[in-house]
């Protein structure tokens, strides 16, 4: 067992005018995850520390936060490679509802707003819609994601547009417009076309570094730029 | 957060208008251009000539043929352009939108057609004394 330190944000908008950081010191093991530091604060010194989790293995995209300054799930980072303190924050450019939990309701918008599904008007077949191993993977990598909002939440330009579809979206389109069973490809392309779609993205890569499920987000950001570029032109 | 544009799921409505796209391919096309038509200026009036040789009358001398005309003229709109629309993402980026991004890009544009105008007019009409 080892100390460690922890510099937390915290913000109740019932009480507080703006964010501070307070500081706690917890005891565990080196190969524990941030989010079981965050555990043991919350259950053993200070019951308010407010913080969303679900699955605690990288699963659910519920645990997206601001560890020593780079967007992570804190269930997915052990202690013994992180600095200590550990400066813990939200996500930044969202609302923050209490303390680590933030407002996620215009990036859920953004998301519905690809049209995140199938779509293929042709009657379904007796058994599934078939697809070689090669029109699989024009869209595996996308496929991948958990809808955790590390990445938006560290792109520039959400920061200085919060209209910016984001990376998450563009991801999620991603999957659907490289999907040889899909046919709602150009509806999707039409919303992306815009200037708070794709056009915002300035490829700053903050997002893939970000990713903790380590989708080559700008990649496929530029997929659907080159994509439109040939159908439009 | 949310400016005058109508919205649909909380979001700016979707234009019909590719011109975001045309802008994106232009800083591209117009890079590449650009970057052999000043590395050719370069190259004339620095190494071939030297700055102590260029007066009114070399002027006068390159200018007598169209394809000096040109070339100028196409690094003229191009580079004027890049500009522009490079500063105009920056002002996007940094501005918010309102009053105070529309006043400068308001002074952008302005100051942008001018020079061009300028610098056109003195292209076109330019006759050696
Ligand atoms: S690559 Fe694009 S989407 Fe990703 S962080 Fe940069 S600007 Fe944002
Ligand atoms: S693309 Fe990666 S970082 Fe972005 S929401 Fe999906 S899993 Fe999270
Ligand atoms: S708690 Fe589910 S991803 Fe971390």
């Amino acid at each position: 067992m080892i100390q460690v330190h922890l510099k937390i944000q915290r913000y109740n908008p019932e009480k507080d005018s703006k964010p501070y950081f307070k500081d706690y010191a917890v005891e565990c093991e080196p190969t524990d995850r941030v989010l079981d530091a965050l555990l043991a604060v919350k259950g053993t010194l200070d019951g308010s520390l407010t913080l969303r989790k679900s699955c605690a293995h990288g699963v659910c995209g519920s645990d997206g936060m601001r560890i020593n300054g780079r967007n992570m799930l804190a269930c997915k980072v052990l202690i013994k490679n992180v600095s200590q303190p550990i400066v813990v924050e939200p996500l930044k450019g969202f609302k923050i509802v209490k303390d680590l939990v933030v407002d996620m309701k215009q990036f859920f918008e953004k998301y519905v707003a690809v049209k995140p599904y199938l779509i293929n008007q042709e009657t379904s077949p007796e058994k599934e819609r078939l697809q070689s191993q090669k029109q699989q993977e024009r869209f595996e990598d996308t496929t991948k994601c958990i809808l955790c909002a590390c990445c938006t939440t560290a792109c520039p330009s959400f920061w200085s547009d919060p209209n910016y579809v984001g990376p998450a979206s563009i991801v999620q389109a991603h999957r659907f417009i490289f999907d040889s069973r899909d046919q709602g490809g150009e509806e999707r392309l039409n919303l992306l076309n815009q200037r708070e779609g794709v056009w915002r993205c300035r490829t700053i890569f903050n997002c893939v570094e970000a990713c903790p499920r380590e989708i080559n987000i700008t990649r496929a950001i530029g997929e659907i730029k080159r994509d439109l570029l040939f159908k439009k032109i | 957060m949310q400016n005058s544009e109508t919205f649909q799921n909380g979001r700016p409505m979707p234009v019909n208008s590719s011109f975001e796209l045309f802008a994106w391919l232009f800083m591209r096309l117009s890079g590449i251009l650009l970057l052999l038509l000043a590395i050719g200026h370069l190259v004339i009036m620095h190494l071939i000539n030297s700055i102590d040789t260029i007066d009114y009358q070399f002027v006068v001398n390159r200018w007598k043929t169209p394809f000096w005309r040109s070339y100028d003229g196409l690094m003229l709109f191009l580079a004027l352009l890049h500009g522009l629309n490079g500063l105009r993402t920056i002002l996007d980026d940094y501005l918010r939108p309102g009053a105070w991004r529309i006043f400068w890009l308001s002074i952008m544009y302005a100051t942008g057609f001018i020079l061009l105008f300028v610098g056109f007019l003195t292209l076109f009409t330019f006759q050696p004394k």
